[in-house]
């Protein structure tokens, strides 16, 4: 039956939108060097490695990991390659989760990494196939429309989500590896800033990013040799449904509401808003905050923008959401999910330096991706039950 | 551990030009329906779902997101995708199996081939700074390890002939392989090389196709099949990407992952050798033949004629590891062997071996 | 129909990019010095020389102490014979690709040899790098190796003899090569959406209804989603709907084909269980709300061809649909 499992450690890259000094190798291995280091783990202990990563047309590179073979210590070891489009990272954590819990393995190494400067992930991402209709209104056109019926479900007044955005650059000014890092960051600035999908304004919008993130994960065992914390992982979910159908909820997806009932379930979890207290959660656009905190069960539908205007979601609130500054503040496309992951397990440890949440214990990472289609989230806590 | 078996396998048939799409729907859709048929289970009844493909095959990103419609994925799935064949997948979906997450999982793997030129697309998986600027096509690399063998003594053109000699012969009876055929090595070796020292007999046709395996817990496996593969070895490895630094007459990736798996006793291998000269250096990295490392007679290889008749990217390895286990589902054999590979020049290598009740 | 009776439709796919790629301290260094016309190595853990050098130990992760001038010349290890070279390939006539170890490295690299045939190919033959005018591209900078024992293809640039003399540093060190992808692809579309586009030829919209869940998608999808089954009942839909919601676009991006600001909207057609997007014009942004009623405006007969012949839709004019409607459809 499961093994128990949990973070050792965790290491991310600097995250810039170009990071020209390093190659996708270099790139990798400064997270990698970054998490085994955090961990105290000799790379000759690591038993298996998990990359994940965005779409290969990102970097022009047909399954990336075989050529990374020798640049992440895998030449030997099995190696595995997760790709669930945006949350991929969250994936990757979950299946490096799998290979502990399935007593294959006693320490993983899990990988994700984006380098968008190769290429231009809106080039990948515009490519039309032939009869395919054309390209209408670019990446933030797919999601800015959902929003619009978020907001004209919830009845939300439209400063919810500068709110959520001027929150989450502040934090990402508080994080050392922070892509944009803008303390002085208000929501009267977002609100000034050009509307480019209506309703979603540029400051609303995620960076493009350069990064990387590793996390060297380990059974029972490996947590209690280290002399470092560890985050004990309580549980974790993955659900899918298709990207679009009749019926589709694009507000409240139901494979997003089943993976965290799911989630909480399997972490005995009751309250999540009393039970949680950080959650690094997947916000592309601000106005996911809101959506992702109904979504996840955190609020009732359609009230979870008022946790977000009663500042319940700020670092010193009730509920501190993406304390790390989350994908406002970074988004290296692969590696995003693994982040929130990383960044969960940095809270429960007290390795978060400057945005740690004072004294928290349990905490939630969450991905999403496709047209929120791929759901994968987890809960860590500092003691394994 | 817990006790997993393979309870069902589909596969479409492989093709040269499928007029499918490159997510696979309409390749899935049918095997789904044959696989669910034989077991009797529904799409209900699946508790974790993997797949394995690639964009780059299909030549677009998120090529796989729209192949959960062959699903029906609501209500919503636990579901991975693996940007890998699907043999890879059906190692996730056997990890979720072993967590007590699930007690059946499916696996299944798509790839239309045809849609690009294969072998050009696959120069891309080469090192990205300083080999594939060059676009060495996945032919020539095959071929370069293929001479080091030969001039090592290690094999000859005749005993690669033979080898796609015998994969023909066996593919007669297999409904789903490309090319079949009786032959023999003299006629073969008149063909005229493509990529010095292989001719056209030494490499895997171009195919598109699909395939599904269904995996269950100890306590439902035995309800759903008479004779369930039980796995008893699932181990996988991976070797340098760096072409001239290792030997590449031999896989280490495939010895180390085969010794792990318990491969020595196998009585039948299905092999994932898209070139004839890697079913040597696999059948040796294996311990499959007769002879030193082996009591007794040597395994069977490949009885569905294998890659060599029949290499639907991204479906073909785990398409090897279900026609191993029909092997022990018939009664065919009491221990089997399914194997796949990913990369150039073998560089990474998979094996299940699975044994009957 | 068509489409059931014959192939579903297909046209090619090109995709294409140079990408960039920052090459970080190792890979820069020998990229440099292949514009300066040398050859670098590496000693690794293992106690090889690697040409070119690993990026990261495989063993210790490190990055190389120091670098070892090595070749260029060198020995082929392998060969094959390419008669047919495909695009992107380093010769445009038939020639040996080989793995080559240079001089005083252990390892071998991976080029083409232009030895004019196959015959003259072998292991063990002693190669030298052709130098291409282009210092500083990466790998391509060697244009491909010649036998030792050739005098040189007439007319090359530089001389044969050039071949091993010095070229000098650069002037900068090389920090970033420039990699083009082409590639051709011949893309199909699903049964169900070919009847679709064949029909939009016509000026008519055909969705298919779900066998099982009896929902009408348009346009149809290879499998119904929830379902998982082929749709095939065809339904004749009207080219007149509702935006459910949509987005002001007010941002150029890449690939935009009409001019800010402008709305793209989730249309569904009346009748049809799932909204498709498109373009809403013919009304002032701002006067675009959810529930407004749309019909498509067809382009001019002449343009029609198989795909998509509506241009936009335009308000009708009709009272706005009721949200309760449309709401679970968002």
């Amino acid at each position: 039956m499961k093994q128990r499992a949990a973070v050792l450690g965790t290491g991310q890259t600097h995250h810039r939108s170009k990071r020209a000094d390093v190659s996708i190798a270099g790139l990798c291995r400064e997270a990698v060097d970054r998490a085994l280091a955090d961990a105290d783990v000799p790379a000759d202990q690591i038993d298996a490695i998990v990359v994940g990563k965005a779409p290969d047309l990102f970097e022009g590179v047909m399954m990336p990991e075989l050529y990374l073979a020798d640049a992440l210590g895998a030449v030997g070891k099995p190696l595995l390659r997760v790709h669930t489009a945006g949350s991929v990272g969250g994936a990757t954590g979950v299946v490096a989760a799998s290979l502990i819990q399935a007593g294959v393995h006693r320490r993983v190494l899990a990988v994700a990494f984006e380098k968008q400067s190769e290429s231009n992930a809106m080039w990948a991402l515009s490519i039309t196939p032939p009869f395919s209709m054309p390209v209408l209104a670019g990446a933030g056109g797919y999601f800015a429309p959902h929003i619009r019926s978020y907001i004209r479900r919830s009845g939300a007044p439209n400063h919810i989500g500068a709110m959520v955005a001027a929150k989450d650059r502040r934090n990402g000014a508080r994080n050392p590896y922070a892509h944009l890092r803008q303390a002085d960051m208000t929501m009267e600035k977002v609100l000034a800033s050009p509307m480019l999908w209506d309703p979603v304004r540029y400051d609303e919008t995620c960076p493009s990013s350069d990064g990387a993130c590793a996390v060297v994960l380990g059974d029972q065992a490996a947590a209690e040799a280290s002399d470092q914390p560890v985050a004990w992982i309580r549980a974790t979910s993955m659900r899918t449904e298709p990207t679009m159908f009749s019926g589709k909820d694009n507000v409240n997806p139901r494979a997003g509401a089943d993976a965290a009932a799911a989630l909480w379930e399997a972490a005995g979890i009751t309250s999540p808003r009393d039970q949680i207290d950080a959650a690094e959660i997947y916000v592309p656009f601000s106005w996911c905050e809101p959506m992702w905190l109904e979504n996840l069960g955190f609020a009732e539908p359609g009230q979870g923008w008022r946790m977000t205007e009663a500042g319940e979601t700020e670092i010193t609130g009730s509920l501190p959401v993406n304390p790390s500054g989350g994908v406002l503040s970074s988004n290296p496309i692969g590696a995003s999910g693994l982040l929130r992951f990383a960044e969960s397990a940095m809270q429960v440890t007290g390795k978060a330096g400057e945005h740690q949440v004072a004294g928290a214990k349990t905490a939630l990472g969450h991905a999403y991706g496709g047209g929120s289609q791929y759901f994968s989230m987890w809960v860590v806590a500092d003691t394994p039950d | 551990m817990t006790d997993v078996a393979v309870v069902g396998f589909a596969q479409a048939r492989s093709e040269r030009h499928s007029p499918a799409t490159t997510n696979g729907v309409e390749m899935l859709v049918p095997i789904f329906h044959e696989v669910f048929g034989a077991t009797g289970l529904t799409k209900a009844d699946v508790d974790f779902w993997c797949s394995g493909s690639s964009d780059y095959l299909a030549g677009r990103a998120f090529s796989f997101v729209s192949a959960v419609d062959a699903i029906g994925a609501f209500p919503p799935v636990m579901e991975s995708h693996v940007e890998m064949d699907g043999a890879w997948a059906l190692y996730e979906a056997w990890l979720k199996v072993l967590t007590g997450e699930a007690e059946i999982a499916l696996a299944y793997g798509f790839g239309k081939s045809s849609a690009g030129t294969l072998r050009r697309v696959l120069a891309l998986q080469l090192d990205p700074y300083l080999v594939a600027p060059l676009w060495p096509d996945s032919v020539s690399i095959a071929a370069l390890q293929a001479r080091l063998g030969i001039e090592a003594g290690l094999w000859s053109e005749q005993d690669m002939a033979e080898v796609a000699v015998r994969s023909r012969s066996s593919a007669i009876t297999n409904a789903h392989a490309q090319l079949s055929g009786s032959t023999s090595a003299a006629e073969l070796l008149c063909e005229p090389y493509i990529a010095d020292p292989l001719r056209a007999h030494d490499c895997a046709p171009v195919s598109d196709g699909a395939a599904v395996v269904i995996l269950a817990t100890g306590s439902r496996a035995s309800e759903l099949c008479a004779r369930p593969a039980w796995i008893t070895g699932f181990e996988h490895r991976i070797d340098s990407a760096s072409l001239g630094a290792r030997d590449l007459t031999t896989a280490p990736s495939a010895v180390a992952a085969g010794a792990a798996a318990g491969a020595g006793r196998a009585q039948v291998a299905e092999l994932h050798a898209p070139f004839t000269h890697q079913e040597i250096i696999l059948r040796r990295a294996l311990g499959l033949d007769a002879g030193n490392d082996r009591s007794g007679d040597g395994a069977r290889i490949n009885p569905s004629g294998g890659a060599l008749c029949g290499n639907p990217m991204f479906a073909a390895g785990l398409a090897r590891i279900g026609s191993a286990a029909a092997e022990i589902m018939s009664g065919r054999a009491d221990v089997a062997l399914g194997h796949a590979t990913s990369g150039p020049a073998l560089q990474q290598n998979l094996v299940c071996v699975m044994e009957a009740p | 129909m068509t489409s059931s009776a014959g192939q579903p439709l297909h046209a090619p796919l090109e995709i294409s990019f140079d990408y960039t790629r920052s090459l970080g301290p190792t890979l820069s260094e020998f990229v440099t010095a292949l514009a300066g016309r040398r050859l670098l190595g590496a000693r690794a853990s293992d106690g090889r020389v690697h040409a070119p050098p690993f990026e990261f130990d495989s063993a210790t992760g490190a990055p190389p102490a120091e670098f070892i001038e090595v070749g260029p010349a060198g020995t082929v290890v392998t060969w094959t014979w390419t008669d047919r070279p495909l695009e992107g390939q380093p010769l445009g006539h038939p020639f040996g690709w080989a793995l080559i170890r240079p001089d005083g490295a252990d390892t071998a690299l991976l080029h083409a040899v232009d030895a004019g045939a196959a015959g003259a190919m072998a292991t063990g033959m002693r190669v030298r790098p052709r130098w291409s005018d282009r210092a500083g591209s990466g790998i391509t900078d060697i244009a491909c190796f010649e036998p030792e024992s050739s005098a040189g293809p007439a007319g090359q640039a530089d001389g044969s003899g050039a071949s091993d003399k010095a070229h000098g540093e650069p002037a900068e060190t090389v920090t970033m090569i420039t990699t083009p992808v082409r590639l051709s692809y011949d893309h199909t579309v699903s049964p169900g959406e070919s009847a679709y586009l064949l029909a939009l030829a016509q000026g008519r919209l055909i969705g298919q209804r779900c066998p099982a869940c009896g929902k009408v998608y348009l346009p149809p999808r290879g499998a119904c989603p929830v379902d998982g089954v082929p749709t095939k009942d065809e339904v004749e839909l009207p080219d007149t709907g509702i935006v459910t919601t949509f987005c002001v676009v007010n941002v150029p991006f890449h690939g935009q084909k009409f001019p800010s600001p402008y709305v793209a909207a989730s249309v569904l057609i009346d009748g049809a269980d799932i909204a498709f997007q498109h373009l809403i014009l013919g009304c002032p942004p701002d006067e675009v709300r959810m529930g407004l009623r749309v019909r498509a405006v067809w382009k001019p007969r002449e343009e029609w061809d198989v795909g998509h012949n509506i241009d936009h839709f335009e308000p009708t004019g009709e009272p706005d649909a009721p949200y309760d409607s449309y709401a679970r459809h968002l």
